[in-house]
């Protein structure tokens, strides 16, 4: 039995795919994006030790909440990390009907990964940037990297919902969005929508108690809105 | 029986006997469509409310009471008629001869009337002074029984809330009765049962019966003199919409002119009144926009309903509530819903009349409601914060199918059971009094039996629940007696005649007694056995505060290791409860209800060893306790849905607060998701849950700019407040509260 390391349960996730979720953030992140407002999830060793089947009796018991739509969301940190963890947990989800949902970056991809993408019923993939550049400075992979990941979820058919926090003078220009709506309109429709988060700063507190630098911290925050492309 | 108002109604039972469900399940027409045929407010219904508007502004700066009449005793024919707009209200009837203007009731008790007008700048009249010398009020009842171990509970707040200096409340009339029958009929119906009684008066409990009737039916006519007064003749059956609305206003004005109970709710009368409306769409004399009109001016009167009351009965419910409740929706037996078109039109007063706390309007959640209802009603409770949840899934098998909430949660079959309202224990204190052997270290008081102080080093968990079954054992029979004082002296020196003639002649009867502090209780209990609780002494050896080691699982978090401590304490305290016998064999039951006065409890009590300290106030109701839920909204759902409804009886009271940001990204995401949240947390079998979807920064800056907000309305424990009626305490503590966020 593998364990998970596992940052926080939240019971009621109600922006992380469609209706109410059960989201598992998981701790462990490659990546160190400015914008992160999860910090305290970047180090996997901080995470407490679970097991699925202990994850998924919690779970089981929000099944009345979920209806049609709802169901499981695995966040993070990047889940990918951990992606026979992950497994397990959403093979026991699927054999019990649950609605399965992926939050990620899109950068591991290997064979365990492309497993894991097939036991998702939707990925939120997150498109950061749209150049090299940006994501090489301000996260810590490639644009290309991430292209791939979205090149194989339209291999396997799996609809998606692109995501990115607006970052006011970094990534909100029209390039930008027009890259955006490229993915959107040659994925088939398996892109259901594109959701332009605000860039929030309320985690400026958690980088200040864990004593590190919030990188992003003179970068405007945006109107709190979340816009549809 | 027949008569004309009848024509165009399907016959039924409810022809030959008094049976307003069965009028209603042979009438009524469901509706499963969406809000979309709701009609906005005339102009007519705008100005009167743009009137209504500045005499609650007057009100308000006056300090909270716009006048009084101090030399009238308050009854149903005592006062001229009073009109908002006579000549364009369509619904008339005012408690007194003017609108917002309140009486004095003293029969509750003088003390109460006294200082209430004093409050106010005004002097209750020498008039009023002698006619009371003379007579004997409820509250002089109660204190000539009370015994002195009652007097020292009440008095050290052990037991608080007792309603022993004013009028009772939690009846709710079946004021449905009056439209459909007409006041000559229901008199006829009452002397009948009387006459029965006949042959049989030798029990006291018949004697006292007999009066009873006496007394009804000397009030049915006195109804039918107060609506006499406004021109109308309610002696005969309601003929079309607007006599119907108008004949059951004229009921529950009757009711809330005698009678100044903490409670007067209205019951369950939209759907029945929307058979009426049918009835005159389908005759071509009422236009939907008339019928949303009717539903206006109707909610505009019970918006003015007013009691006198003291501060101190203010600081403890925050501001002047009524609770006339109005329970919406629900599900028939047959398996067609209770929703009708005026379900709607009743919750789109919300938007006409704009959102306030009265009245109290109460939506009974089924699994199987209509999706356009669900739908409907989240968006106004996202939009206003003024509506309630109650499980009707839950309730409907014990109640049937035409049950109405009393006050907050407190459900009972509509004009056949009442019950004997009262109380709450406040059990962290018990506990403190159980450590300390007997003794109340806040107060200063000795109650209870005589016991060492607790005497180990640490608390052992076994040992501490050993002493509290001594103490809750004693403390629960005094409980009921001191009910049992209470409703002996009600019914004998404030009966409700209005309301009891629209009752059954033989009628059910709860009593219904109450727990506050039960989160910290079960915290507490959870500390002591999974960590390490040290008692601290003062010089005077009394246990006076706790030192606590180690982590231990909090109610709120769905753990079963304290849910189901929080649970048994309900289980234990109602069983407790039902070893003495209660007056008129009502039946026990027991309420996780606090309404705002949790601020007050947690006031008068001292440290507790979940880690509270002494003066901080308790969750409200069944609530967990502030800020100690880590895994998120519905974990704190599934714990409070563990607690079981046949232990609490009285309603298990939950109150959420969540942003909307958290709720979802869209306006249809935010209604859907708060159906599918409300769907599964009733299919868990949970009782209640006032929802409130509003950002902590609004509540912050209405604190401190309150004239920003002058109608932001909130859902605090059980019923809807205007947020600056609250006290400041209670404002801070409502700020305090967990609010559900995005993470």
């Amino acid at each position: 039995m593998i364990m998970g390391k596992i940052h926080s349960l939240q019971s009621f996730g109600a922006v992380d795919g469609p209706g109410i979720r059960f989201v598992v953030f998981l701790s462990g992140c490659p990546l160190r994006c400015g914008c992160c407002h999860n910090p305290d999830t970047w180090e996997m060793n901080s995470g407490k030790e679970m097991s699925a089947e202990e994850i998924f009796n919690k779970l089981i018991r929000y099944r009345e909440y979920f209806g049609e739509e709802g169901g499981i969301t695995l966040s993070g940190g990047e889940p990918l990390m951990q992606a026979e963890f992950c497994i397990e947990l959403l093979e026991r989800c699927k054999a019990a009907g649950i609605n399965t949902c992926l939050d990620t970056s899109g950068c591991i991809l290997n064979d365990t990964t492309e497993s894991l993408v097939d036991l998702c019923d939707l990925v939120l993939l997150d498109i950061k940037y749209t150049n090299d550049e940006d994501y090489l400075r301000y996260a810590g992979c490639t644009y290309r990297e991430v292209l791939n990941f979205y090149e194989l979820l339209c291999r396997k058919n799996k609809h998606m919902w692109l995501r990115q926090v607006v970052l006011p003078t970094l990534n909100d220009t029209s390039q930008n969005y027009d890259e955006l709506r490229r993915l959107k309109d040659e994925s088939g429709g398996l892109v259901e929508k594109v959701e332009l988060l605000p860039f929030r700063k309320i985690c400026q507190t958690k980088y200040d108690a864990m004593g590190i630098e919030f990188r992003f911290k003179d970068i405007p925050g945006g109107d709190g809105k979340v816009k549809l492309l | 029986m027949m008569c004309e108002e009848w024509n165009g109604f399907k016959e039924g039972k409810w022809q030959n006997e008094i049976n307003v469900s069965s009028f209603i399940q042979a009438n009524y027409t469901p509706y499963e469509g969406d809000d979309s045929f709701l009609k906005g407010a005339t102009a007519r219904t705008e100005e009167l409310m743009k009137k209504l508007n500045i005499l609650l502004k007057m009100e308000h700066e006056y300090g909270g009471v716009l006048d009084i009449d101090t030399a009238t005793v308050s009854s149903l024919t005592s006062y001229a008629p009073g009109y908002l707009d006579k000549e364009k209200e369509l619904i008339v009837g005012l408690q007194t001869n003017r609108p917002l203007k309140r009486g004095v009731n003293p029969f509750g008790g003088m003390r109460m009337a006294r200082q209430a007008c004093e409050h106010y700048g005004y002097k209750l009249s020498d008039k009023i002074e002698d006619e009371f010398k003379y007579r004997t009020t409820h509250n002089d009842g109660v204190f000539r029984a009370y015994t002195s171990e009652m007097r020292a509970a009440r008095r050290c707040g052990v037991i608080t809330g007792l309603p022993d200096a004013y009028g009772r409340g939690r009846l709710i009339g079946d004021y449905r009765r009056v439209a459909l029958y007409g006041i000559d009929a229901l008199v006829a119906e009452k002397e009948k049962d009387k006459a029965a009684l006949a042959a049989d008066l030798i029990e006291a409990d018949t004697i006292k019966l007999s009066e009873e009737l006496f007394q009804q039916i000397s009030f049915l006519k006195k109804m039918k003199e107060m609506a006499q007064m406004y021109g109308y003749d309610i002696s005969r059956p309601a003929a079309t919409a607007k006599e119907a609305i108008q004949w059951l206003y004229f009921g529950y004005l009757a009711a809330i002119k005698e009678q100044n109970g903490a409670a007067m709710s209205l019951g369950r009368v939209s759907s029945f009144i929307d058979i009426y409306i049918e009835r005159d769409f389908e005759k071509g004399i009422l236009t939907e926009e008339g019928a949303q009109e009717l539903m206006d001016d109707f909610v505009m009167k019970l918006r003015m309903a007013r009691h006198l009351r003291t501060p101190e009965y203010n600081e403890l419910f925050g501001g002047d509530p009524m609770w006339i409740t109005e329970a919406l929706g629900g599900m028939g037996l047959d398996g067609r819903t209770l929703v009708t078109k005026n379900s709607f039109r009743m919750l789109n007063t919300l938007y006409n009349l704009g959102s306030a706390p009265e009245p109290n309007l109460t939506v009974l959640w089924s699994c199987q409601l209509p999706e356009g209802f669900k739908k409907f009603c989240a968006k106004v409770s996202i939009d206003t914060d003024s509506i309630q949840y109650e499980n009707d899934d839950l309730m409907r098998p014990i109640y049937g199918e035409d049950y109405s909430i009393a006050c907050c949660v407190s459900a009972m079959k509509t004009g056949k059971q009442m019950q004997f309202f009262g109380a709450r224990c406040n059990l962290p204190k018990l506990l403190l009094i159980a450590l300390n052997g007997g003794y109340d270290a806040t107060s200063g008081t000795k109650l209870g039996p005589e016991d060492e102080v607790y005497a180990g080093e640490y608390l052992d968990y076994d040992q501490v629940m050993e002493r509290m079954e001594k103490y809750r054992a004693w403390l629960c029979r005094l409980y009921v007696s001191a009910m049992n004082v209470i409703h002996y002296m009600h019914d004998k020196y404030a009966y409700e005649k209005s309301q009891m003639a629209l009752h059954d002649t033989n009628v059910g009867r709860f009593m219904a007694f109450g727990i506050a502090g039960l989160s910290v209780m079960a915290d507490s209990l959870s500390a002591i056995r999974y960590a390490k609780v040290k008692p601290i002494k003062n010089e005077e050896g009394y246990i006076v505060d706790f030192e606590t080691v180690g982590d231990f699982p909090k109610y709120g978090n769905d753990d079963d290791r304290v849910d189901l401590i929080a649970k048994e304490l309900c289980h234990s305290f109602i069983n407790e409860l039902r070893k003495t016998k209660t007056y008129r064999g009502a039946e026990h039951t027991l309420s996780a209800l606090t309404i705002t006065s949790n601020v007050v409890y947690g006031k008068k009590t001292g440290n507790t060893p979940d880690g509270r300290k002494a003066g901080e106030p308790f969750a409200p109701g069944a609530n967990p306790m502030h800020n100690r839920e880590e895994n998120g909204a519905l974990a704190s759902l599934n714990s409070v849905a563990k607690l079981d409804y046949n232990d609490c009886r009285d309603g298990i009271s939950n109150t959420f607060s969540i942003t909307p940001e958290a709720l979802g990204h869209s306006e249809d995401e935010r209604i859907v998701n708060l159906y599918m949240l409300l769907d599964g947390y009733f299919a868990k079998m949970a009782h209640h849950i006032n929802v409130n979807v509003l950002n902590k920064e609004t509540l912050i800056d209405a604190y401190n700019n309150p004239e920003k907000y002058p109608n932001l309305t909130i859902r605090v424990s059980g019923y809807a407040v205007n947020f600056h009626k609250l006290s400041k305490a209670q404002q801070k503590e409502v700020i305090s509260r967990t609010f559900h966020e995005q993470i």
